[in-house]
């Protein structure tokens, strides 16, 4: 039991259920199972972006990617206005959407690399170049999906949405990367010390770059699913996967200081997110205590988690 | 008054986790006296001093400054009150300010309307009377001046008379960077603040410094006090075997042959060259180069193009220990193979299993002391996380070994194992190149490449190799 | 000539030459800009934005940076169109509020170690979230001396001009010449030593953060004094703006170098560069990726002087 009680995750798990069961009974227990399963549904989407998120900021003090939701815009825009409703070309347009991450995570790290600037500027500028790309390429219309691409995002197996199973095949394969591969445990040391990290041999500048694209990739992925689940492309349909992303990552127990990170922390942190919202909104708090609530708590997690100097 | 001990510290005491880097100092200075204290990096000599001067915390013992015993509430603002200033060995100016706004760091009362002034001529007046010809402007930025500047800036800001009263400074490695014939004028200067009634706690590598600025001199070793007697009965020889150097008759500098340059080099690049199985020295003084050659090494090991060619890949043992060397959330083992992940990987993952049997294998060949290799490294003393990191380096079976001042902290039985394990190294075809700032254990070297201003200034080698040499070429030669 | 060129002439001269250069090129566009009115339209928002500036400047000179600047403007100048408007006592009283929660903001930051990138981002929603409680939609008034304040036509130079020569010398003195600033200054440089001088790294953080939290609050109330009315969103942007002309005005990230006079300038040359895109009729989808390639730009042209500063 003090096992448990010591795990970096375990309060993002304690939180997420907690949140279920005063909202359980508040309401009842048909309510409890829907909200569950909603949670459920976005809370996949929270965890795929977390995923790319956790593994940037693991590498360090600085090391933020602020711009994954117009990565996510762009690469939902691009590859909705690809496809204009066709089925047949969705395969073509899951590449589009590839091939965005891929340049955005590579665009990010070249600009981190040559004007030797602290990432969270290079990404939060350059992500103001993705998002203008997204709005001349959309004219702000909601480009509709393919309804396969729409259909499949909503698709359940044994009552459990597909996507999420597929997520947490995701999340399987990427703590074997962080704990058990040669890149993973790069990413880890970058995290503790980059200095000694160059110094024993860590290939400190490939492990960025790989980590960037990775981010920039999975937040591409994420985007041309969510424009699925929720009926398309729309230019602001990243904007609270900023701050979700972060706080996701540092409520489930990864070190906002680097150099440690897990993954069962960032599925409490998402239940616990998309609930926390869910409680709010049973209370029938409006829109600017949501914001108020959910600010807070990501700032009292940092503080308690935080290091005394 | 004058025979009344200004300063009287017993039984200090100082832990930093399982380190003891004090263990019961007894430290008197009398008023009007400079002491000098010597001892090897990590004798606990800088500990010490931040004790005295308020930085941190003893766990045990007492101190008084003036006769009055300082309480659990003394810090470096009740130093400053008392009169104690220090210098400390990294620098510790504001690079972003000028020469005089740094005055008004360190001196709270230069405040008020036309402090710019007055901060100016105080600074400029000090540095006037310690190092004439100083060529240093009150409103230089400090960013912009040089190693040796700064450090001047430093030395003569500590010494400026402000309102505060000035008791005692503590000079830890003032002369460091500074070329000899601003080294005499420090000499000189504080020869002449102690006639006055001051007193001076001056730290020096170099022993003729040291003998000829002291009143008293104090060897430190291990985080105690081995030797206090008056300046006149220490010669050079007495300083260096009390610091714990045994000089035995075979110990002299190059004892081994160089004779191994028929392989081709592995190092190359202007006027420095190595071969396989050599072990090669950088000397100099610190700070002049010889880490960032080092590092260019590696860079260039690891494909980064710069002047140096190196053909074989390299590995890094660091000095600097928490800056550049150790991972304070992992484990000793993992410590360790975190250079040898290419090497484990079997199929997509890491072998564990063989990982922690490898660092089973350094723990009882370096006998790293610990109950389990999978303990944090914090948890080893200073000296046995030195250990790790050789076994990081040993085990990464790189051709090269490139070590930064690696002896830091580490105890006279351990060196004596690592240099036994270096000297099997390079006989068995790995080139080792060594910066070291403890001359003696340039004896144990091939050959010697000296350091001055960031460039090469000397390769010693044969009977050229002596420390006589290394000394001369060490400093600038107009200035000798 | 080589001599006057150093990396830092240059650096500081980037500023001005920046500005020089894009006022040129505006009044080449449009020459009717080059007068009194003309300025003073096109200079509309330089004061808002170089307040806002030097309020991201004081967290950047502790090594610092402000991602909820533009939240936290837009909250005060809700509360400027609205308790300040409505009941002055109530609105003087929650603007002070605003200021001291800055300061606890650098309490925190300090105390617990925390990154403020991440503390900031926080905050950046609970004051979007203040703000959309006190001000749900769009609307509000300027009280009238504010609204009389910024629309001053003083005979000659264009209000806007005088207001950001006085905001850069008041600034300049308190931070850059007095002994108080050299000791804010310095904890950006080299925490340690100044810790170990004697002087609290808390009291050096609250006082930055305030100070930000005062050029925040003045920030807001200068722009509600220019629109008439605000909303929960009015200066997000003013996040990125006041990075970049932070950055432009000569600041470092870290380092603790940092210049009012620099700051100011760069806040106008970004208030200009808006001008200047409208007047080359650059599609508006463009105009917030502008932005970013301005501050892109800004980055690379101080990475070639540093690169310079290296050679010699």
């Amino acid at each position: 039991m003090t096992a448990l009680i010591q795990k970096p995750w375990i309060w993002a798990w304690i939180g997420a259920v907690s949140m279920w069961l005063i909202i359980t009974i508040v309401t009842d227990i048909g309510a409890g199972a829907e909200v569950m399963s909603a949670a459920a549904s976005f809370g996949t989407f929270f965890v795929i972006v977390a995923i790319g998120q956790m593994f940037v900021i693991t590498l360090g003090p600085g090391n933020v990617d602020l711009s994954i939701p117009a990565c996510m815009t762009l690469s939902a825009t691009l590859a909705m206005k690809f496809m204009n409703g066709d089925p047949s070309l969705l395969l073509p347009g899951l590449l589009i959407s590839l091939g965005v991450g891929l340049v955005i995570g590579t665009l990010n790290f070249l600009l981190i690399l040559f004007l030797r600037i602290p990432p969270i500027i290079a990404t939060l500028s350059a992500s103001f170049l993705y998002q203008s790309t997204a709005i001349w390429s959309n004219r702000g219309l909601r480009v509709k999906p393919p309804e396969l691409l729409g259909d499949f995002a909503v698709a359940k197996v044994f009552g459990v949405p597909f996507l999420t199973l597929a997520a947490l095949v995701l999340t399987v394969a990427m703590a074997f990367l962080l704990h058990r591969t040669r890149f993973g445990l790069s990413v880890l040391s970058i995290g503790q010390n980059q200095k000694a990290a160059k110094l024993a041999g860590v290939r400190v500048e490939r492990v960025r770059f790989v980590t960037y694209v990775m981010c920039a990739v999975l937040a591409a992925i994420c985007g041309f699913f969510l424009a699925g689940f929720s009926g398309g492309a729309a230019l602001n349909m990243g904007e609270q996967y900023l701050l979700m992303s972060i706080a996701v990552v540092v409520i489930g127990g990864t070190s906002v200081a680097g150099g440690f990170a897990n993954l069962t922390g960032l599925w409490g942190a998402s239940l616990f997110m998309f609930l926390l919202v869910s409680m709010l909104n049973t209370f029938g708090l409006s829109a600017g205590f949501r914001l108020i609530f959910t600010g807070a708590i990501i700032v009292a997690v940092i503080v308690i988690s935080g290091r005394k100097t | 008054m004058r025979d009344k001990a200004l300063v009287s510290m017993s039984g200090v005491e100082k832990s930093f986790g399982a380190a003891r880097a004090l263990t019961g100092v007894d430290l008197e200075v009398a008023r009007g006296a400079c002491v000098g204290l010597v001892g090897h990096n990590g004798a606990g000599k800088s500990t010490l001093m931040n004790v005295l001067s308020g930085v941190i915390k003893a766990d045990a013992g007492h101190v008084s400054i003036g006769g009055e015993p300082l309480d659990a509430s003394y810090d470096t603002a009740r130093a400053a009150s008392l009169g104690v200033r220090t210098v400390f060995q990294e620098l510790s100016l504001c690079p972003n300010l000028t020469v005089a706004e740094n005055l008004r760091i360190s001196h709270p009362s230069i405040k008020g309307f036309g402090w710019r002034k007055s901060a100016r001529n105080v600074i400029a007046d000090q540095l006037d009377q310690m190092f004439p010809g100083h060529g240093i402007s009150a409103d230089a930025e400090v960013g912009s001046l040089s190693i040796a500047q700064r450090q001047i800036v430093e030395i003569a800001r500590a010494f400026s008379k402000v309102e505060s009263s000035i008791e005692l400074v503590i000079l830890d490695e003032p002369t460091s960077s500074l070329d000899q014939n601003t080294a005499a004028q420090l000499v000189a200067f504080v020869r002449s603040f102690v006639a006055d009634g001051g007193s001076v706690i001056l730290i020096s590598h170099l022993l003729g410094e040291i003998l000829e600025a002291s009143d008293q001199i104090v060897v430190m070793k291990d985080g105690r006090t081995v030797a206090v007697d008056a300046a006149s009965n220490f010669d050079r020889d007495r300083l260096v075997r009390d610091m714990g150097d045994v000089l035995t008759e075979t110990s002299k500098f190059g004892g081994r042959a160089s004779t191994k340059q028929n392989a081709p080099a592995v190092i190359s690049g202007g006027e420095l060259t190595v071969y396989p199985g050599e072990i090669i020295g950088f000397a100099g003084l610190s700070g002049h180069g010889q880490t960032d050659t080092l590092v260019r090494i590696f860079e260039a090991s690891q494909g980064a193009r710069n002047t140096l060619s190196v053909s074989e890949p390299a590995v890094f043992v660091a000095g600097d220990r928490q800056t550049d060397g150790v991972f304070p959330l992992w484990s000793i083992s993992q410590n360790i193979f975190v250079s040898s992940l290419e090497r484990l990987t079997k199929g997509l993952a890491i072998n564990f299993a063989q990982a922690e049997d490898e660092a089973q294998q350094w723990q009882k060949t370096l006998s790293i002391r610990t109950p389990d290799m999978k303990n944090n490294i914090l948890s080893l003393s200073g000296g046995n996380q030195q250990k790790a990191l050789f076994a990081r380096a040993l085990g990464a079976k790189a051709p090269i070994i490139l070590m930064d001042d690696p002896m830091r902290g580490v105890d006279v039985g351990t060196k004596q194992d690592v240099y036994e394990i270096l000297s099997q190294e390079a006989e068995k075809g790995r080139a080792l190149v060594w910066y070291t700032t403890e001359t003696d254990e340039l004896k144990h070297c091939d050959r010697v490449y000296v350091f001055r201003e960031g460039k090469i200034m000397a390769e010693l080698s044969g009977d050229d190799l002596t420390e006589a040499n290394i000394l001369s070429n060490s400093f600038d030669k107009e200035d000798a | 000539m080589q001599r006057f060129l150093t990396p830092n002439a240059l650096r500081t001269l980037l500023p001005v030459l920046s500005l020089a250069a894009l006022l040129g090129a505006i009044f080449y566009l449009q020459p009717r800009t080059m007068s009194y009115f003309g300025l003073n339209l096109l200079l509309n928002l330089a004061v808002p934005i170089a307040l806002a500036t030097i309020a991201q400047m004081f967290i950047l000179c502790v090594n610092d940076l402000d991602l909820s600047l533009g939240a936290f403007i837009s909250l005060t100048a809700c509360i400027t169109a609205t308790w300040l408007f409505d009941t002055p006592f109530l609105g003087i009283l929650a603007l002070l509020a605003c200021i001291a929660a800055y300061g606890v903001m650098g309490a925190l930051i300090h105390l617990r170690n925390l990154p403020s990138i991440v503390v900031t981002l926080g905050m950046s929603f609970v004051w979007t979230g203040i703000a959309v409680l006190i001000l749900p939609t769009p609307g509000g008034s300027a009280p009238d001396w504010i609204r009389t304040l910024m629309t001053l036509k003083p005979a000659f130079v264009p209000f806007p001009i005088i207001a950001s020569v006085v905001i850069a010398l008041v600034v300049h003195i308190g931070l850059m010449r007095s002994a108080t600033g050299a000791v804010l200054r310095g904890a950006g440089g080299n925490p340690k030593s100044v810790e170990r001088a004697g002087w609290s790294l808390l009291r050096v953080k609250v006082t930055m953060f305030s100070l930000a939290g005062l050029f925040g609050v003045l920030s807001g109330m200068a722009l509600v004094g220019l629109t008439t009315s605000a909303d929960a969103n009015i200066a997000l942007r003013y996040t990125l703006l006041s990075i970049a002309g932070g950055i432009l005005g000569g600041g470092e990230f870290v380092g603790g170098r940092v210049s009012p006079i620099g700051a100011v300038i760069g806040a106008i040359t970004l208030a200009l560069a808006g001008s200047f895109l409208s007047f080359l009729r650059l599609n508006p989808d463009w105009q917030i990726g502008a932005q970013g390639a301005i501050l892109i730009l800004v980055l690379a042209l101080r990475l070639l002087i540093s690169a310079r500063e290296n050679r010699s």
